[in-house]
């Protein structure tokens, strides 16, 4: 048997939800603890049930949210869903249709709990260690910070995690990403990510799910770590993880959905043997130190183009597809990416629409106009965020800077609910994706972190934050 | 989901690399609540110029592009988002297969639920296919293998179950909803509440 032999925390919790093992001809039935729905790639699933009769198995394990295709401004009435046109209002109508007639419990417009699907698990205290969390969104991946095992899915597997709260799987790869040091002033999470995409690639992580571990990523609080396994998926990964410890648990303690009283004991005590084995292996691992970071920022159409916020455009080579990238950026081979003007800034998206993203914005700005060319939007991850935001000032802080507050939603990270980039525009984002056209048709996109883009929202061009801090 | 054994079409190639769903199918198409009609939008930011009117200059816009089901694409395909509608849409226009050196995790797995095969294939036999796309090639979903315009016979590995699925058409939801027992029993049994 191989009961003592060591095991990752991907292992773990792996191995704790297989309702069936997976053999050469078959793949494994694995069990879901967590099911979040939102309304763009739900409706076709729920159709599936009806056409076949089936119930929803687990309910009470499904939450619904409304982000992707929803407004940023206030919603009194319908009307005001329509913003972003006929056919978003209808998947928003369908979503309250379909979680009212199979019984799932659904974050609307009214509700207070209300937010980005990634943000609102954790702060619910939906999100917890050593859970299996899937969600018909490919940044599912977020929730891993918790030591949770959580990934995206399609929507005919949302149709089999409705109908059976299952899921067949073959098991992935493991990849370890040690990062070791401080990172330096002015330097993020964000930062190390898209460091870490830069290194292995938009492609590096294909077939693997990624623990992260080490000195930098233990002293991370939650909302930075977050960030880190949000954006995992961008170098191709499965997933990504982190095992739970006490910065998990002090965050995790008292918040509306964890558990309670003897439910918490017992609950810790599980979490605690969840990190993995000191013994236990991977199938690959990479090393990063996180004190030679910089500030980051993407040059290209995919976020493995990464350079410091300080270097210069690499030159083409003799890669069609990224000359072509350069070419679509207008950023010009060997010219300093702050040369670049920028028309756009957006500070939100499940990557960097938390509390201390918006503090750390704030910071930038609070005394400060931004450049009167450029136009800011600062998107908060949910409502409860916005309140908690207000409550600190910051809204007073962006809209006197010159920048518009706004409701929480995905909003300009992929552009479906109206909030766009226009053609040719050049944008810093906080968002994960920089592909051609993610921001709006022709939309051209930077990433960035909430620092850096505060900074350059002020010059009015890619700006090092660290001058102002 | 229709049983698929055989694919005998000529090619077309996107040599791109890391081709992402929002090339697929951009965001402000995903607005549907169903799965019908998205390959007119299929590429649309490629296939269509800001008047509306198509590109000639784009392979999909091509004569010789009509009927074609098989898509030969540049390393890392189906990247991003988790968004079905990619597959969907592939399907849609008419493809049913697409070969690549890499293909991205959930853009595999939700093409294979659908009967869109993804191949991947190493970087000589792409090079290869991709030199002589426009050619007719059969593909054996049974035996794995392809067969190239040069009669060339190339095999190319298949999770089994996956190919399974393909080649009955089986569908996966009953095959899940056939461990019933299995589940309830999990449910029984383990230590924790989630
Ligand atoms: S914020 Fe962006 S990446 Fe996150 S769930 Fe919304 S659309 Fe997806």
């Amino acid at each position: 048997m191989e009961i003592n032999k060591p095991k990752t925390l991907f292992e773990k919790v792996w191995t704790e939800h297989e309702v069936n093992h997976e053999t050469s001809s078959s793949p494994a039935i694995l069990y879901i603890d967590l099911h979040l729905i939102h309304e763009v790639t739900t409706p076709q699933a729920f159709s599936l049930l009806k056409n076949l009769n089936l119930s929803v198995r687990m309910p009470n394990l499904t939450i619904g949210t409304m982000d992707h295709s929803t407004p940023t401004v206030p919603v009194r009435s319908f009307k005001d869903i329509e913003i972003a046109g006929k056919s978003a209002a209808n998947q928003v109508r369908t979503m309250m249709k379909n979680c009212e007639e199979f019984g799932i419990e659904l974050f609307g417009f009214e509700s207070k709990n209300r937010g980005i699907v990634h943000v609102i698990g954790p702060e619910l205290g939906l999100t917890q260690p050593g859970k299996t969390i899937v969600c018909g969104d490919s940044h599912t991946s977020t929730h891993g910070a918790f030591g949770a095992l959580a990934f995206g899915i399609g929507t005919t597997e949302v149709g089999h995690v409705l109908a059976t709260q299952c899921l067949l799987q073959r098991k992935p790869k493991t990849l370890l990403i040690e990062v070791n040091g401080h990172l330096n002033k002015g330097v993020t999470a964000k930062d190390l990510i898209l460091a870490i995409i830069g290194q292995i690639g938009v492609s590096g992580g294909t077939g693997y799910i990624m623990e992260f571990k080490g000195d930098a990523i233990s002293n991370m609080d939650m909302e930075a770590r977050l960030t880190i396994c949000n954006m995992s998926i961008e170098a191709g990964a499965k997933s990504g993880m982190i095992a739970p410890d006490d910065t998990t648990y002090n965050y995790l303690y008292g918040r509306p959905r964890s558990p309670k009283g003897s439910d918490w004991d017992r609950a810790l005590l599980r979490w605690k043997s969840l990190p993995s084995d000191s013994e236990a292996t991977y199938d690959k691992k990479v090393s990063i130190d996180a004190s030679k970071l910089t500030p980051m920022v993407t040059f290209g159409t995919n976020p493995g183009m990464v350079i410091g916020v300080n270097d210069s455009v690499p030159q083409k080579k003799n890669d069609k597809s990224f000359n072509k990238s350069l070419e679509y950026m207008q950023v010009l081979p060997g010219k300093l990416i702050s040369d670049n003007e920028v028309d756009v800034v957006f500070i939100g998206s499940c990557t960097n629409s938390r509390i201390n993203d918006l503090q750390q914005a704030a910071q930038i700005l609070k005394g400060r106009k931004i450049s009167k060319k450029v136009k800011m939007l600062v998107v908060p991850g949910s409502q409860k965020i916005k309140k908690e935001a207000e409550d600190l000032g910051l809204d007073k802080i962006f809209i006197s800077a010159g920048a518009q507050w706004r409701e929480s939603g995905c909003s300009m990270c992929l552009g479906m609910n109206g909030d766009t980039v226009s053609s040719g525009k050049l944008s810093v984002s906080t968002s994960n994706r920089n592909f051609e056209g993610r921001q709006g048709k022709g939309a051209r996109t930077i990433l960035a972190s909430p620092l850096t883009a505060a900074a350059s929202a002020i010059e009015g061009r890619v700006a090092d934050p660290r001058k102002y801090l | 989901m229709k049983p698929l054994k055989f694919i005998e079409s000529n090619t077309i190639a996107l040599p791109t690399t890391d081709i992402d769903t929002d090339q697929i199918i951009p965001a402000r198409f995903l607005t549907t609540t169903t799965r019908e009609g998205l390959g007119d939008n299929l590429f649309h930011d490629w296939r269509y110029k800001d008047n509306g009117k198509k590109n000639p200059n784009f392979l999909l816009n091509q004569d010789s592009s009509k009927n074609c089901q098989i898509l030969i694409a540049g390393d890392n395909f189906g990247c991003g988002s988790s968004r079905e509608h990619a597959p969907w849409a592939l399907m849609d226009y008419g493809f049913k297969a697409v070969i690549s050196t890499k293909i991205a995790d959930i853009f595999k797995s939700n093409s294979l639920k659908n009967g869109l095969l993804p191949i991947v294939v190493d970087e000589e036999t792409l090079m290869d296919l991709l030199d002589n796309s426009g050619e007719k090639i059969i593909i054996n979903v049974e035996k794995s293998e392809i067969q190239t315009s040069t009669k060339k016979i190339i095999k190319y590995t298949i999770d089994k179950f996956s190919k399974y699925c393909l080649t009955e058409g089986i569908d996966q939801l009953g095959y899940i909803q056939r461990h019933k027992n299995e589940i309830k029993k999990f449910e029984e049994i383990r230590t924790w509440t989630p």
